[in-house]
C-alpha cells in the first residue's frame, strides 16, 4: 500500500511538468500580449512593462526560472492584470471560495443522490422509482447555466428569500443556489451509480441469505447492502470533485462568486499567464490528490483490492 | 462537466462477460434491448430527431440567416410563435426564424456529440488494443501516459485552446475527442488482455500475421459490442460539453449555430418575455439528452448479464 | 490619445469656477439644492469586470478610474457637468508668460487619511513614480503627453527621476515645467495618473500599499475592503477636506461579469446602478419609468475597412465603400437592435461633442428607400451584381449587442446587395492584434473620447495615428488635422474632414452611444447625465428622500 501510494505521487511530478509546459507553449503561442491595449503602448513602456515581468527573455528562460519559483519557493509570480496582487493571493482568494461551495455540492450530491438511488433500488419499479430515475436523468441534462438564471428568478426576483449573487464571506444566504446549481447534474449521476449497483447488490446471495433470517429489511440495507453498493459511487467521487471544481466557471459567473473559476475565465482572456498557469497547476493538482485519496478510501474499504 | 468515468468503470466489468458468451450475444442482445420499452422509446426518439435535424429544413419558410427587421431585438416580443406567419417557433433575439436555427443547432449538436464520440472511440480504442495487444514495457509506459494524461484539466486546456487558436468547429471536434478518449483507451485494453489469448488469435500469430493486422482484424471487431455502448453514453456528455463551451462564447461561428448557443440566447432572454427562445431549443436539447441516456442505458443491460 | 491646443478652448479661460464651498452649509438632510435626502446614503453599482488596479500612477480602466477618483484627488476636478474645472488639492495656478511653468498654490486643509496634510512633495513623488521605468506603468504615455521636461528620457531611464520638470517649491507650492505650451494642461489634471501616492506607505507596503488594509489616500473616500472579483467598498472619509459637504456614507462596487444577471439583481433591489441589455431598454422604460434612463455618450461605434495594399482589392473602390455604408440601415439598428436612445451615426464624431456642429452629409439626408437604390447603382458601377457578388469576412469581439448589430448589417447587405458576408467573433486580446496587424477585412471599432473635442475622434483617421486601423491615408485630412491646433475655429476643418470621410468612406460609422442605465430614482437627481464622458465622483452624488 505504502509502495502503491509513492509510485502513484512519484508519477505525479511528471504529470505536472507536462501540465507546465503544455500550458506555458498554449499560453505563449497565443495572439495577443498581456499588454495589449485598444492604445497600443509606446515602446519604451512596453520595454518597460516587458522587462519587467521578465517576458523579454527567451522562452526556455522564462520557464524554467518559471519552475524553479514555483519548486524552490512556492512561487507562482506576480498576476500581470492585478498588479498589486501575486498569482498566490489570487489562488488564496478564489480557492477558499471554490472550495467552500465545491464541498457542500459534493456533500449535497452525495446524501440526496445516495438517498434517492437507494430508494429507488428498494423499491424498484415503483412509482417513486420512475420518479427518481426520471427527475435523476431531467437533472442530469438541464445545463446549470439555464438552471442557474432561473433559480435566482425564483429565488430572488420573485421569493425575495435569496440574495441573487455574491459571496459576501460565504454567508449561508449566499452559498445555497451556487451548491444547488453546481451539485443537481452530479447528484443525479449518483443516484443512477447508486440505483444500479444496490439493485445488483439486493440481488446477491449474501443479502439474500440474511432477508431469508427474517432480518428487517431496514437494517439489512443500512448494515450489509449499503457499503458494497457504494463502492461504484466511491470511485466516481474523485473525478466528480474535479468536475466541481472546474465546473465553477459556470457558477463563478452568474452568481459573481470570486471563484478560481471566474479567474481562470478573466484572466485566459486577458492573457494573464501566471495566474492562467497558478490555476491551470492547482487543478492539476487537486485532480491527482482526489483520484489518489478515492483509490485510497477504495483500497482501504474493499479488502478484495491489493495493490 | 460529468465525467464518462461511471460507466467506464461499469463497462470494464461488463465486457468481460459478454466476451464469454460468444457467438449468441447479439441476438441475445437484441431481443434483451427491445422488451426495454425505455430504451425502445428513445430509439425511436432518437430517430425522429434524426429526421427533424437532416430534413426539418425542408418545411422552414425562412433561410437560418435571414433577418426580418420587424421582430428583432426590442421588437423580438412580436415575434410569437405562430403557424401563420411561418415562424413556427417564433424568432430569434436578432429577428431570425427560431424554426429554422433549432433545426441547424440541432443537426450541429449532434455532429458535434457524434463526431466527438467517434473520435475518442478512434483513437482510444487504437490506443488501448495496440497497449493491451502489445503488452510489457510498451503497454506500461502507454498506459502510465494515459495515467498523466487523466491528471490534465482538459476543460481548461480546451478553453485555452479555443481562446488562442480561435474557434472553429473543427478545433471543438479535436479538443472534446481528445478529452474523452482516455476512458475508451483504458477499456479497449483491459478487453484486449483478455481477447489476447484466444485460440483465434494464437491462430493468427502461428500463420505469421502481422501484429497490426491482428490488431486490426482480430482484437478490435471483438471490442465492438463495448465500444458501441461506451459511444452511446458519450454522445450526450458531448452534447453537454459543448453547450457549455457555447455559454461561454467559444462554440461555433454565426451565422451557424448549436443548442447550446441558442440556449444560452435563449436564457439572457428569459427576463425579457420571449420565453419561446429558450422553451424550444431547451426541448429539443433534453429530448436528444434523454433518448441517448436511454438508449445508452438500454444497450449496456442488453449486453449485461447480471442484470436482467 | 492625443490632446490639442484647441481643447476646451472656451473654458481654459475661465477654468476655476469656485464653487466648491459654494455647498453653503449643508448638513445631513438636505443636498446641495436644499433636496430632502434619504435617510440612507449608501450607494451599490455593477461592474462588468475586477478593475485592475487601485494605484493612481498604474490605474488604466474605467471602472478602477471610477474608483480611483473616489479614493484621490488630483489637482483639479471635472465640474458635474464635465466642461469646467474645480478645485481639488489646488486652489488655483499661475501661467508664466511663455506658457511653460505652471506654478499651484495647494490647500493647506488637504489630508491624507492617516491625517498626514497632502504637499506639493506628494505630487513630486507620485509624478515621477508614475513616470518611472521601475513602475513600468502602463499610463506612462500619460505623463509623455503632459509634455513635462525630460519626460520621455525619463520614462526611457536615459534621465534621472530628479529631472523631470516637477518641483516643490515649499510644502503648498508646486512648480510645474513644460517642454512646450500645453494650453489645455490644467485639464489633463483631472486624470488618475497625476494623483498623489503617499510616499512612506508606498515605500512600507511596496505592491501591496493599495490593499484596505495598507492604503492612505486623500480623496473623499477611503478603501474598506476590497475582494477581487467579487467586491469593493469604499466609505466616506473624515479626514478629507470638504467631509462634512460628502452626503454619500458608503460606495460599493459589485463585479458581476452577466449582465443579464446584474438587471434581474437590480430589479431584486440589490444594486441602484446597472447597465441596460441591448433592446431591452423599451421594455423597461415602460415598467419602470421612474428608474430607465439614457443619455448622450461622447463615443463612436463603426466598421472598418481594411485598406491596406494587401487588403481585399474590393475595398480599394470607393463605390463600394459607399455602397455598403449607404445599404446599413441605421435606423434599424438604433431603434430596434440597441433600443437605448443611442443616435445613427452618418459622421465620425459624434454630435454630443462639445463645440462640435455636425456637418450636413449627404447620406444622412436621404432616406433609407433612396441610400438603398444609391447603394445598389454604386454596386453595379462597380462591376458587383449576381453574376459576381462581392464576399468579404467581417470581424467583432464576442458580446451579445456586437453580434446582434453584426447579424443586421450583414443582413442588410445582403439583402439590398446581395453581398455575401462571413461573421467571424474574436475574444478581445485576439481581435485587436488582429486589427492592429491588419489581419482582416472588414473589423468592428468604436472609440471613446478622451477630451470633449471633435479632433478625439478625427484624428483616428490620421496617417500616423496609432489606432488608424484602417490605414487610411489622405493627405488633405492629415493638413487639416494639423491645422486645426492652431486654428481661430477649428470647427470649420472638422467640418471638412468629415465631408471627405463621407465621401470616401474609410470607416462606416454606425450609431454614437448612449449610456443606458437602470437607476434608482432617488439617485437620478444627482447623477451628471449631463456629463458625456462620464466621469463622476460619489461624493457629488446623493439620493433624495422619497416623495
Amino acid at each position: 500500500m505504502f509502495a502503491y501510494i509513492v509510485r502513484r505521487l512519484a508519477v505525479a511530478i511528471p504529470t505536472i511538468l507536462i501540465l507546465v509546459v503544455i500550458s506555458f507553449l498554449l499560453m505563449y503561442s497565443a495572439p495577443g500580449g498581456p499588454f495589449n491595449s485598444e492604445r497600443p503602448l509606446p515602446p519604451e513602456v512596453l520595454a518597460n512593462l516587458e522587462a519587467k515581468y521578465g517576458l523579454d527573455q527567451p522562452m526556455w528562460r522564462q520557464m524554467i526560472s518559471y519552475v524553479w519559483g514555483v519548486v524552490t519557493q512556492f512561487d507562482f509570480g506576480p498576476s500581470f492584470q492585478y498588479t498589486d496582487r501575486s498569482v498566490n493571493d489570487v489562488i488564496a482568494q478564489g480557492f477558499p471560495v471554490t472550495l467552500t461551495y465545491g464541498l457542500w455540492s459534493a456533500f449535497a450530491a452525495l446524501v440526496v443522490g445516495v438517498s434517492l438511488g437507494v430508494a429507488a433500488a428498494v423499491r424498484q419499479n415503483s412509482v417513486l422509482d420512475y420518479l427518481a430515475v426520471g427527475i435523476t436523468i431531467g437533472a442530469q441534462a438541464l445545463p446549470n447555466f439555464v438552471m442557474a438564471p432561473i433559480l435566482v428568478l425564483v429565488f430572488t426576483l420573485w421569493l425575495g428569500w435569496l440574495p441573487g449573487g455574491g459571496w459576501n464571506g460565504g454567508q449561508w444566504e449566499y452559498v445555497v443556489m451556487p451548491v444547488i446549481a453546481l451539485s443537481t447534474s452530479y447528484m443525479a449521476s449518483i443516484a443512477r451509480i447508486t440505483r444500479s449497483s444496490m439493485l445488483e447488490v439486493l440481488n446477491s446471495n449474501f443479502i439474500r441469505t440474511a432477508q431469508a433470517k427474517g432480518l428487517p429489511m431496514r437494517r439489512v440495507i443500512l448494515r450489509h447492502a449499503l457499503k458494497p453498493a457504494l463502492l461504484p459511487v466511491l470511485s466516481y467521487l474523485g473525478p466528480a470533485m474535479v468536475g466541481m471544481i472546474t465546473g465553477s466557471v459556470v457558477v463563478d459567473i452568474i452568481f459573481s462568486t470570486g471563484g478560481i473559476g471566474q479567474f481562470f475565465v478573466n484572466s485566459a482572456f486577458n492573457r494573464d499567464y501566471a495566474v492562467i498557469m497558478g490555476i491551470t497547476l492547482l487543478v492539476g493538482v487537486l485532480t491527482i490528490t482526489f483520484n489518489l485519496l478515492v483509490d485510497i478510501l477504495y483500497a482501504w474499504i474493499d479488502p478484495k483490492i491489493r495493490y | 462537466m460529468k465525467l464518462a468515468q461511471p460507466d467506464a468503470k461499469m463497462l470494464e466489468e461488463v465486457g468481460q462477460l459478454a466476451e464469454v458468451r460468444g457467438r449468441s450475444l447479439w441476438a441475445d442482445a437484441r431481443a434483451r434491448f427491445f422488451r426495454n420499452k425505455a430504451a425502445l422509446a428513445g430509439l425511436v426518439v432518437l430517430i425522429l430527431i434524426f429526421i427533424f435535424a437532416m430534413f426539418g429544413g425542408l418545411i422552414a419558410q425562412y433561410e437560418r440567416d435571414f433577418v426580418d427587421f420587424s421582430l428583432m431585438g426590442a421588437n423580438a416580443y412580436r415575434g410569437v410563435p405562430s403557424i401563420e406567419t411561418g415562424h413556427y417557433f417564433g424568432v430569434d433575439i436578432d429577428g431570425r426564424d427560431l424554426y429554422a436555427r433549432t433545426v441547424q443547432g440541432t443537426r450541429i449538436s449532434l455532429l458535434v456529440g457524434i463526431v466527438g464520440a467517434l473520435v475518442a472511440v478512434f483513437v482510444g480504442t487504437l490506443y488501448g488494443a495496440t497497449a493491451g495487444y502489445v503488452g510489457g514495457r510498451v503497454d506500461n509506459i502507454m498506459m502510465r501516459t494515459v495515467d498523466v494524461l487523466m491528471s490534465i484539466p482538459f476543460m481548461f486546456v480546451l478553453i485555452l485552446m479555443l481562446v488562442i487558436f480561435g474557434r472553429s468547429i473543427l478545433m471543438l471536434f479535436i479538443g472534446i475527442g481528445l478529452i474523452s478518449w482516455l476512458d475508451m483507451a483504458r477499456i479497449a485494453r483491459g478487453q484486449t488482455l483478455t481477447i489476447k489469448n484466444k485460440e483465434f488469435v494464437e491462430a493468427a500469430v502461428a500463420t505469421g500475421v502481422k501484429p497490426l493486422t491482428i490488431i486490426l482484424r482480430h482484437v478490435v471487431p471483438n471490442l465492438l459490442g463495448i465500444v458501441i455502448v461506451y459511444a452511446t453514453l458519450l454522445v450526450p456528455q458531448m452534447i453537454i460539453f459543448e453547450s457549455f463551451i457555447s455559454y461561454l462564447g467559444l462554440g461555433v461561428q454565426e451565422p451557424n449555430t448549436s443548442l447550446g448557443a441558442l440556449m444560452s440566447l435563449g436564457t439572457k432572454q428569459m427576463n425579457n418575455g420571449t420565453l419561446w427562445m429558450l422553451f424550444y431549443p431547451l426541448f429539443f436539447f433534453l429530448i436528444t439528452l434523454f433518448a441517448f441516456f436511454f438508449v445508452g442505458d438500454g444497450l449496456r443491460d442488453a449486453l449485461d448479464p447480471k442484470d436482467r | 490619445m492625443t490632446f490639442h491646443s484647441k481643447l476646451l478652448a472656451t473654458t481654459a479661460a475661465s477654468v476655476l469656477v469656485l464653487s466648491g464651498a459654494a455647498f453653503a452649509e449643508s448638513h445631513a438632510m438636505t443636498g446641495p439644492n436644499g433636496e430632502a435626502l434619504a435617510e440612507t446614503q449608501e450607494f451599490t453599482y455593477r461592474v462588468l469586470d475586477e478593475h485592475s488596479s487601485l494605484d493612481p500612477g498604474i490605474v488604466e480602466d474605467v471602472t478602477g478610474s471610477e474608483v480611483v477618483r473616489d479614493l484621490f484627488e488630483g489637482l483639479y476636478n471635472d465640474s458635474k457637468s464635465g466642461d469646467t474645472l474645480e478645485p481639488g488639492v489646488a486652489l488655483s495656478h499661475e501661467v508664466s508668460e511663455d506658457g511653460l511653468t505652471y506654478t499651484f498654490t495647494l490647500r493647506e486643509e488637504a489630508k491624507w487619511s492617516n491625517g498626514d496634510p497632502v504637499t506639493a512633495g506628494d505630487f513630486v513623488y507620485a509624478w515621477r513614480r508614475a513616470a518611472s521605468p521601475e513602475l513600468a506603468s502602463p499610463y506612462a504615455w500619460y505623463m509623455s503627453l503632459m509634455s513635462l521636461e525630460n519626460v520621455d528620457e525619463v520614462i526611457s531611464g536615459d534621465a534621472l527621476l530628479e529631472d523631470l520638470g516637477v518641483t516643490a517649491i515649499d510644502d503648498y507650492t508646486l512648480e510645474v515645467r513644460l517642454k512646450e505650451p500645453l494650453p489645455y494642461f490644467p485639464q489633463m489634471l483631472t486624470h488618475a495618473t497625476t494623483f498623489p501616492v503617499p510616499q512612506s506607505v508606498v515605500e512600507e507596503h511596496g505592491d501591496r500599499w493599495t490593499r484596505p488594509e495598507n492604503i492612505v489616500s486623500n480623496g473623499a473616500y477611503v478603501l474598506e475592503e476590497h475582494v477581487p472579483q467579487e467586491r469593493s467598498v469604499r466609505v466616506k472619509n473624515d479626514m478629507y477636506w470638504d467631509a462634512e459637504n460628502t452626503i454619500v456614507e458608503r460606495v460599493t462596487a459589485l463585479v458581476i461579469n452577466d449582465e443579464n444577471q446584474a438587471l434581474t439583481r437590480f430589479l431584486a433591489g440589490e444594486l441602484d446602478r446597472t447597465e441596460v441589455p441591448a433592446g431591452q431598454f423599451p421594455r423597461l422604460k415602460e415598467e419602470h419609468p421612474e428608474e430607465a434612463i439614457s443619455f448622450p455618450r461622447l463615443c463612436n461605434y463603426y466598421y472598418t475597412f481594411n485598406l491596406r495594399e494587401d487588403g481585399p482589392e474590393a475595398f480599394k473602390d470607393q463605390r463600394v465603400r459607399q455602397a455598403l455604408a449607404l445599404a446599413v440601415d441605421r435606423n434599424v439598428i438604433v431603434e430596434n437592435v440597441l433600443a437605448g436612445g443611442q443616435s445613427p451615426a452618418y459622421t465620425f464624431t459624434p454630435a454630443a461633442t462639445a463645440n462640435f456642429e455636425v456637418p450636413g452629409v449627404e447620406m444622412a439626408a436621404m432616406t433609407q428607400e433612396e441610400r438603398n437604390a444609391r447603394a445598389q447603382e454604386l454596386m453595379a458601377e462597380a462591376g458587383y451584381g449576381e453574376d459576381n457578388p462581392l464576399s468579404f469576412e467581417m470581424v467583432y469581439n464576442t458580446s451579445d449587442a456586437h453580434r446582434s448589430v453584426a447579424v443586421a448589417m450583414s443582413q442588410m447587405w445582403n439583402q439590398t446587395l446581395g453581398v455575401e458576408t462571413t461573421l467571424a467573433n474574436m475574444e478581445w486580446q485576439t481581435f485587436l492584434e488582429a486589427r492592429s496587424n491588419g489581419d482582416f477585412e472588414l473589423a468592428r471599432g468604436a472609440w471613446c473620447g478622451d477630451y470633449n473635442e471633435a479632433s478625439t475622434f478625427l484624428d483616428l483617421l490620421q496617417t500616423s495615428s496609432g489606432y488608424n486601423d484602417a490605414k487610411y491615408s489622405n493627405a488633405e485630412v492629415d493638413q487639416l488635422l494639423a491645422d486645426a491646433k492652431t486654428a481661430e475655429d477649428p470647427n470649420a476643418n472638422y467640418t471638412q474632414v468629415e465631408q471627405i470621410i463621407a465621401e470616401e468612406m474609410p470607416v462606416i460609422p454606425i450609431y454614437h452611444y448612449a449610456g443606458v442605465y437602470m437607476m434608482d430614482e432617488n439617485l437620478i437627481p444627482s447623477w451628471p447625465v449631463e456629463n458625456v464622458q462620464q466621469n463622476w465622483y460619489s461624493k457629488d452624488l446623493y439620493f433624495v428622500a422619497d416623495e
